[in-house]
């Protein structure tokens, strides 16, 4: 294995899309095609990473490292799954009115953890079969068969359930409670949850649904940047994982002639900005060592119950405002690589070469925290990986090299119609 | 001499002097009162007080004690151990400062509620019934009814007034769990009476209140435990502002649980056991004792409104139109009994409002205020004007000037640099449609951005202003230069550039 300090940078990206997306290989459960949260053992399924999975075995056969045949049978198996998977909406089923529960057992594709129904890991997942169902064109009996499970799961969801009689879309739904009360106010990753249910041709949100999502964004100046503000940085990734938001604008980005995309790189040099700062004092932090997003952390042991939190564990970490207890999410800094690369780039050669023990084979662990004591200079490392870590890495990556999922969905009539009808124009639209 | 705001305690010793006597006779009506007010809480006295000063025929009347829930059982105890478990708070951080932390730092709780008395004490000396009669103003202690449309009645004795003005104030709202009042719980009226800290204290309601106790107790030493059912503290907030202190109380240790309601309560032994529960998840605490802080709901009972014409329902209180006038056209309301920020400030800008309306035809309105509030936990939450989606609601394009403490010389020195001060403008232009700050003394700072939406300032003459520095007050002043910064367009630099070419 090369050295990474003299690879080129697209020998480096190649070295760590390929390394990330051999996590789906050693978590996937070939027999149903589901795909493990983490490398941890007995881990269970997150839908949101199944759908992950779909988007990048359309990446791993462009790039040679998965024969075609394989990758349709992958997908083929997982579709086939949650088409066929118990949608009673029992506390044990696989999920109700088209959407899924969060997190299945590997092996039966129940419900486990007492997950909740989820609106946007569900959409996370209908994501990646559609980019599935563009990407396998051929006229075969398989791809044929994948094209028409993709379809139908994303026509048996009903979006309009979701909205619960309300106008935006609730964040989950439990069989025991009913819809969970959580807010969820302001700018996050669900651009493309609200895509796909106002592209749907058979449950569609309602018209207002995403006014009304956006009405409660703030459009703020912060170190001097005007940005679309969200403190953790996957929140400025997960829905530009699959669509291409160069020059393509809503009302609300019309309003401040901006795109998404360019709000994205804003919030990048934001991260950074902070990370400068360092109002804290963690460890590490500094122009090449950011990236606060939702990742894994460490927790006090000498705090059993989690009251008097310091330390966050897995948890949503943002910039500026916190929360912020000294670990970075490595992934949400390469992630970023299509908004600015050369960020990006300077921070992986940055931990490449300071936080070795932390950069195993050009894999990324969810976290660590310098400021904390570990086995070298990284200190605290997150054990193990998470699958969403691992599939951001490979289609942002590959949206950075070759545009491919961007490319894919462009092509994809629902995505479109969600679009439009969400009020987006121009650009490739 | 200012104007009294604050009254008699409950519990100090007082002087004769300063205390309603025991044998106390309310006066003779002298005819017809240019003004009779019922509640002799802030909005009351403060109302007798400037209508007084103007020669107005006053009477106040109070059926309890004189004083309102500010200075007793409020806005000043609630502070003084606010202050006192800041101490500690600092004390256990010390090491932060660049100093030690004391080897043992040991609560002494009934010296903290000690100094609480005598402040609430010192305040309450300030005015007496005695003092008001002084001033002109005819005290009645007793029970008051309305008993036509200009008359009221204060135990048997019948007044005529031109105007009136429904002051009676508000009392805790109690929520109906199965077994609370069987336990027996504490609110802001008898907290403030205890005589030793809970070492397991349940905090039932996350808004102003319920925070700030919650984080004070922790402080103090109790193992706090606080419910929400929202799903953010100060559901009214800004959502980063409700993080960060959400953030901020669980680094004190307080036992968060947010969309959790409380639904049942037992004892057993000296212990009570509340049952929680959050979407599917049941779970038991058990604590030694009970703090409800979920709201309050207006005095409408007991002083015949219907005799009077005055229209009213148990939720909202006293209907009002924007002159705080009632459905009566002669009575009118103010304060808690009928609006819906119920702060003591708040009390005394629409009672000040109400003597104008009242004695001189004025037509002032009260959405014509400017009314700051603030939320006094550490860091202090306070905000003034609209929030943004208020604005884009009305359809006002919004853009907000954002200055992070950590950002302020004064707030690092401090190593006070949790917060922000954020502006929001109306997009385009200077003018200040709101603002919230996060700031350990956020409370202070917000005064600045409340005399300029109140006076019509915008943005490009704030960042005039000049602030002494170092201060962190001078973050106001940096939102402002933010926005100057943004007047730069491009066009604007090139034309700038050639110029000193």
């Amino acid at each position: 294995m090369a050295d990474g300090s003299t690879l080129t940078d697209e020998a480096l990206l190649d070295e760590l899309q390929h390394a990330a997306f051999r996590y789906f290989l050693q978590t996937g459960n070939s027999s149903n095609g589901l795909v493990a949260d983490t490398s941890r053992t007995n881990a269970p399924v997150s839908i949101a990473v199944v759908g992950f999975a779909l988007s990048c075995y359309p990446v791993a056969v462009e790039r040679g490292w998965m024969p075609r045949a394989d990758a349709l049978q992958r997908t083929l198996t997982a579709l086939r799954f949650f088409h066929n998977s118990d949608q009673s909406g029992h506390p044990e089923a696989t999920g109700y009115k088209g959407f899924y529960y969060h997190f299945l057992d590997l092996h039966t594709g129940g419900r486990v953890w007492r997950s909740e129904l989820s609106m946007v890991d569900t959409a996370l997942l209908i994501a990646g079969a559609l980019t599935a169902s563009i990407y396998f064109s051929a006229n075969t009996p398989d791809e044929i068969e994948l094209r028409e499970l993709a379809d139908s799961l994303y026509r048996r969801i009903d979006w309009h359930w979701a909205q619960n009689n309300g106008s935006t879309i609730m964040q989950g739904w439990k069989p025991d409670c009913g819809f969970l009360h959580y807010g969820w106010e302001g700018y996050n990753e669900a651009i493309v949850l609200y895509v796909l249910a106002l592209g749907s041709p058979t449950h569609p949100l309602k018209d207002d649904g995403y006014q009304s999502w956006t009405s409660t964004y703030q459009w703020e100046n912060i170190y001097g940047c005007d940005l679309l503000y969200a403190g953790p940085l996957f929140v400025h990734q997960f829905s530009h994982a699959w669509i291409d938001f160069r020059g393509i604008q809503d009302r609300f980005m019309r309003e401040k002639r901006c795109d998404y995309f360019e709000n994205s790189r804003r919030a990048v040099y934001m991260q950074r900005e902070y990370a400068q700062r360092n109002p804290r004092g963690f460890a590490g932090y500094d122009e090449n060592c950011w990236g606060l997003s939702a990742c894994d952390g460490p927790i006090d042991p000498s705090d059993p119950l989690k009251v008097r939190r310091r330390l966050f564990g897995y948890a949503a970490r943002g910039a500026p405002y916190g929360p912020d207890d000294g670990t970075i999410a490595p992934s949400a800094a390469l992630a970023s690589v299509p908004f600015a690369a050369d960020l990006a780039l300077s921070a992986v050669r940055h931990y490449r070469e300071h936080y070795p023990d932390m950069l195993r084979e050009f894999k990324l662990p969810s976290g660590f925290n310098p400021s904390l004591p570990g086995n070298g200079p990284g200190g605290w490392i997150s054990q193990g990986y998470f699958g969403l870590d691992q599939g951001i890495i490979v289609l942002m990556i590959e949206n950075y090299r070759s545009q491919l999922i961007w490319s894919l969905m462009r092509d994809c009539s629902d995505i479109k119609r969600g679009l439009r009808r969400a009020g987006f124009r121009g650009g490739w639209l | 001499m200012p104007p009294p705001t604050l009254l008699e305690t409950r519990d100090e010793p007082r002087s004769v002097e300063e205390a309603p006597s025991a044998a106390w006779r309310n006066p003779r009506p002298p005819g017809t009162y240019n003004l009779a007010i019922l509640g002799g809480g802030p909005a009351g006295i403060l109302a007798a007080y400037a209508a007084a000063e103007v020669g107005a025929k006053v009477a106040l009347i109070e059926r309890n004690l004189l004083g309102g829930a500010c200075l007793n059982t409020g806005c000043i105890p609630s502070k003084s151990i606010l202050r006192t478990s800041q101490l500690y708070a600092d004390m256990r951080h010390a090491e932060s400062f660049g100093t030690q932390a004391p080897k043992d730092i040991r609560v002494d709780f009934a010296a903290a509620m000690a100094r609480m008395r005598g402040i609430r004490a010192r305040l309450g000396r300030r005015i007496s019934a005695e003092r008001l009669r002084a001033l002109g103003i005819d005290v009645y202690l007793g029970a008051a009814r309305f008993t036509g449309p200009n008359t009221v009645a204060v135990d048997g004795t019948g007044l005529r007034f031109r105007k009136a003005l429904i002051a009676t104030g508000s009392r805790p709202l109690i929520p109906a769990i199965p077994g609370l009042a069987e336990a027996g719980y504490l609110t802001h009226e008898n907290v403030f009476d205890l005589t030793e800290c809970p070492r397991r204290l349940l905090v039932i309601g996350g808004g102003p209140l319920g925070c700030e106790l919650a984080q004070a107790f922790c402080r103090l030493g109790s193992q706090v435990t606080i419910v929400q059912r929202e799903p953010m503290f100060l559901s009214q907030e800004e959502r980063d502002a409700a993080q960060i202190l959400s953030a901020s109380l669980a680094r004190d240790g307080v036992d968060i649980h947010l969309n959790t309601n409380a639904v049942s309560v037992r004892v057993e032994g000296k212990q009570k056991l509340v049952d929680l529960i959050s979407d599917d998840n049941h779970n038991t605490v058990t604590v030694d004792q009970i703090l409800v802080g979920v709201g309050r709901t207006p005095n409408v009972q007991g002083i015949d409104l219907e005799a009077a014409g005055v229209e009213y329902d148990e939720v909202d209180g006293v209907r009002i139109n924007d002159f705080l006038q009632t459905t009566n056209s002669r009575i009118f309301a103010s304060g808690d009994v009928c609006l819906e920020h119920k702060f003591a400030h708040i009390e005394d800008a629409s009672a000040r409002l109400v003597v104008r309306n009242a004695l001189f035809w004025g037509r002032q309105r009260l959405s014509a205020l400017t009314i700051p509030w603030c939320t006094y936990t550490d860091p202090e939450i306070a905000h003034v004007g609209i929030y943004v989606t208020e604005a884009i609601r009305k359809g006002i394009p919004v853009k907000t000037f954002t200055v992070p403490m950590h950002d302020v010389d004064r707030a690092i020195a401090d190593g006070e640099e949790e917060g922000f001060v954020k502006i929001h403008v109306k997009e385009g232009t200077d003018r200040i449609l709101g603002a919230t700050v996060v700031a350990r003394h956020a409370g202070e700072m917000i005064n600045d951005i409340s005399l300029a939406i109140g006076s019509g300032i915008g943005l490009r003459v704030l960042a005039r202003v000049v602030h002494p520095y170092p201060t962190q007050a001078i973050a106001i002043q940096m939102a402002a230069a933010a926005y100057n910064g943004t007047r730069l367009t491009p066009f604007r630099k090139w034309l700038l550039r050639r110029w000193l070419q």
